[in-house]
């Protein structure tokens, strides 16, 4: 089953879109601290952000596994906007039937430590504790976060400035990653709403992971296009250095490690049309976990290969590194969804592995 | 993007598929006594019960014996048996790439003789590629064949022949032997052959790898006549044909599935809740697996179609060699034994069995680096 013609068209659009409106000197400007209004507002456009939503809140009842495909083009691109967490925050918020605009949005918590909790306060309500590093939150007009409320999960739906203390924060590539810590900030009643519609944390972690999965890949498209090229250009002792066998045999390990990442992504989005929470998360454990190892080693040869022109700011390589070796450690690290894959299977015993293997 | 990238789109199985690996998983069942961690195990019996159930040529014509089913539904066939241990080999080269090549290449008369019997699994091929000094470069095989009156004489020798001593037939890659200076183009009068291994002039002397085990062979072929309608393709059109073959070899799934019991003794090892390093080392083993499989179905999709998936064929050995190879690395990092092949616990003998086999498994079927070589070209590197 290749990928259907719908998807397909959608995606050569939105690699237009980007090849068009996401360049290096927009990337660039973006990790000087301006947020690419131009680039939003184009894809804004497309209605991609909100896409999965129902058509009553806003979407167009869009399959989520096209959603993600969109987010490898975005990696690839290195698109310095809140995409998936628009995505994510939307799917929370619209299930917990809480009102949405398609502003840039945020959505937390991205890390398994945090704990955010939220109590009754006359008619309203009062939230407490923190959300470390949450992706873009100096530029989210609205931010979705779930907490801990009397009777379960609950939605919380803050406008920007109400967030009290903010820590900014950044990741490698330059991304806002910005810690918000909460000691009882008063909300209104209808700023928070129980989780619906098969939301929860878990499912948001898994989600962003998978996310994350998903844009690697298509960073890693995006390094060993470069590198590739870059090879077939660059000529020593008399050649182009893709001549070489040993600069052959890293571009063709490169090129391996990018065609399982891509595999392993897929393997995770497709299980998102199961709507089966334990093969979710089974197949997102895969995605991250094989898509984290993929990173680190081709990251490395495409940084080889290229020599001292990748080291440098003016060459693209390092807008497709630093997200990978950023991205390889949010929503959970390869380590961390290795070892839950891991006691996964351990759980369930030997016997069950080739029957959990062959089950999709 | 300028640059080509290799194809793997997602698979979903056909219900029928799923079908299939219920029937296979009985089938399996019933012969458990049979199944074991040795993947070599050359069984007859087990062979030709095998092809009355239609699962040799599977995908092959009716009027060949074959049985007209998808090629999921053979990936699926395979996989379930390489996992299970079963005795394949006697039918295995067979079914994975001789008769495809017969079928691709052969006489009407050879696809009437030959697939029937091999879909019956009454036939043993064994692959008749490698020489003393031809292994990586296939090009550069010795071994001539002269044109007579009603066939052809071929002399030379071919060497790391599994199960040559009990199959019946090769298919013999040589060279027409070339009147006065050789041809400046190395592919030049490569010609393969179907080798009837009972003809005179034939001597099969067993090569025991390092286990002590007898599997590799190698062939010596003096003044050995083969008539002519055992002449598989054309003269001179070798090299494009066993190109094919070698493609319908690397695109299986038995190139990451060798180890599968390894793994889930280390889980038994590991027990239902083990520490974190333990279950990270195992998690990333199965990613990789499950990745792996992925891949290799997106392989079958490709079949499916018609299409010839080398590249992506090449980019999943030496990815699958690789995890195999990682396999009993994990294992004696994580649950360390003095291996022994003859132990009477089962994990310290299948360690023993996964160390020493590891290094043929980057080597057969084409190397590591000639592997990377052909993704290379595939990049447009070469």
């Amino acid at each position: 089953m290749a990928l259907r013609d719908e998807t397909r068209m959608l995606l050569e659009s939105m690699d237009r879109l980007f090849q068009d409106k996401c360049t290096k000197q927009i990337v660039d400007a973006a990790e000087k601290g301006a947020f690419p209004t131009d680039l939003w507002r184009a894809v804004g456009e497309t209605g991609v952000p909100l896409a999965a939503l129902p058509e009553s809140a806003g979407g167009a009842d869009a399959e989520w596994s096209d959603l993600y495909y969109v987010l490898r083009v975005a990696g690839r691109y290195a698109a310095p906007i809140p995409l998936a967490e628009t995505m994510l925050a939307g799917w929370i918020a619209a299930a917990a039937g809480l009102e949405l605009t398609d502003a840039p949005m945020t959505v937390g918590p991205v890390r398994a430590d945090d704990k955010l909790t939220l109590q009754r306060d006359g008619n309203g309500w009062r939230l407490t504790g923190r959300a470390s590093r949450l992706p873009y939150a100096r530029f989210a007009e609205q931010i979705i976060l779930v907490a801990d409320g009397p009777d379960g999960e609950m939605a919380v739906a803050l406008q920007a400035p109400e967030s009290a203390d903010k820590t900014e924060g950044r990741n490698m590539a330059s991304e806002p990653r910005d810690t918000l810590t909460f000691s009882g900030l008063r909300l209104a009643a209808d700023a928070a709403a129980p989780l619906r519609g098969g939301t929860s944390r878990a499912g948001l972690y898994r989600r962003g992971a998978l996310a994350r999965a998903a844009m690697m890949s298509g960073a890693l498209e995006r390094a060993m296009d470069l590198a590739v090229t870059y090879a077939q250009e660059r000529q020593q002792f008399g050649r182009p250095i893709s001549k070489f066998q040993a600069v052959q045999q890293n571009l063709a390990v490169l090129a391996g490690q990018t065609a399982a990442a891509i595999a392993a992504a897929n393997l995770g989005i497709e299980a998102l049309s199961t709507n089966d929470p334990q093969a979710e998360e089974f197949a997102v454990a895969i995605a991250k976990t094989r898509v984290g190892d993929a990173a680190t080693l081709a990251g490395e040869i495409a940084h080889q290969v290229h020599g001292a022109i990748g080291f440098t700011q003016e060459y693209a390589l390092q807008l497709a590194t630093r997200r990978l070796w950023s991205w390889r450690e949010e929503f959970g690290t390869d380590a961390e969804w290795a070892a839950r894959l891991g006691r996964l299977v351990c759980a369930r015993g030997p016997e069950a592995l080739w029957p959990t293997l062959t089950a999709a | 993007m300028a640059v080509p990238t290799f194809r793997f789109d997602p698979v979903a199985l056909p219900p029928e598929a799923t079908a299939l690996r219920t029937e296979v998983r009985a089938f399996i069942k019933q012969h458990q006594h049979l199944m074991g961690f040795t993947r070599s195990g050359f069984d007859r019996d087990f062979s030709r019960a095998m092809g009355q159930r239609g699962w040799i040529g599977m995908t092959w014509p009716k009027q060949y014996g074959g049985h007209e089913r998808s090629s999921f539904e053979r990936y699926v066939m395979i996989e379930e048996m390489l996992v299970a241990g079963a005795p394949l080999s006697a039918h295995y080269t067979g079914d994975r790439q001789s008769g495809p090549n017969i079928l691709r290449f052969g006489t009407e008369e050879q696809k009437q003789f030959f697939l029937p019997k091999i879909a019956a699994g009454e036939l043993t091929f064994c692959i008749g590629m490698s020489e003393p000094n031809s292994g990586s470069d296939l090009a550069g095989t010795r071994t001539r064949a002269v044109k007579l009156d009603g066939g052809y004489r071929i002399n030379g020798s071919k060497l790391w022949t599994s199960n040559a001593h009990r199959s019946d037939y090769a298919i013999l890659f040589c060279k027409m032997a070339q009147e006065g200076q050789p041809d400046p183009d190395r592919h030049a009068g490569a010609t393969q052959f179907l080798l009837p291994l009972k003809s005179p002039g034939i001597e099969i002397r067993p090569v025991r790898n390092l286990l002590g085990e007898h599997h590799f062979n190698e062939i010596f072929l003096t003044d050995v006549f083969v008539p002519d309608w055992l002449l598989l393709g054309k003269a001179g059109n070798g090299w494009n044909q066993v190109t094919s073959e070698l493609a319908f070899e690397r695109s299986a799934p038995d190139r990451f599935l060798v180890f599968f019991q390894v793994l889930c003794e280390m889980l038994r090892m590991a027990g239902p809740n083990p520490d974190r390093a333990t279950a990270a080392a195992l998690g990333r083993l199965v990613a990789q697996l499950a990745t792996l499989r992925s891949m290799s179905l997106s392989i079958a999709g490709m079949l499916q179609e018609g299409l010839q998936p080398n590249n992506e064929s090449a980019v999943v050995k030496d990815l699958g060699t690789r995890y195999e190879q990682d396999i009993p690395v994990a294992a004696r990092q994580l649950f360390p034994t003095e291996p022994e092949l003859e132990a009477a616990d089962l994990y310290t003998s299948m360690i023993a069995r996964a160390t020493m086999n590891a290094p043929r498994l980057s080597i057969q079927g084409g190397t590591r680096e000639i592997l990377r070589g052909i993704i290379a070209r595939g990049l447009g590197l070469r």
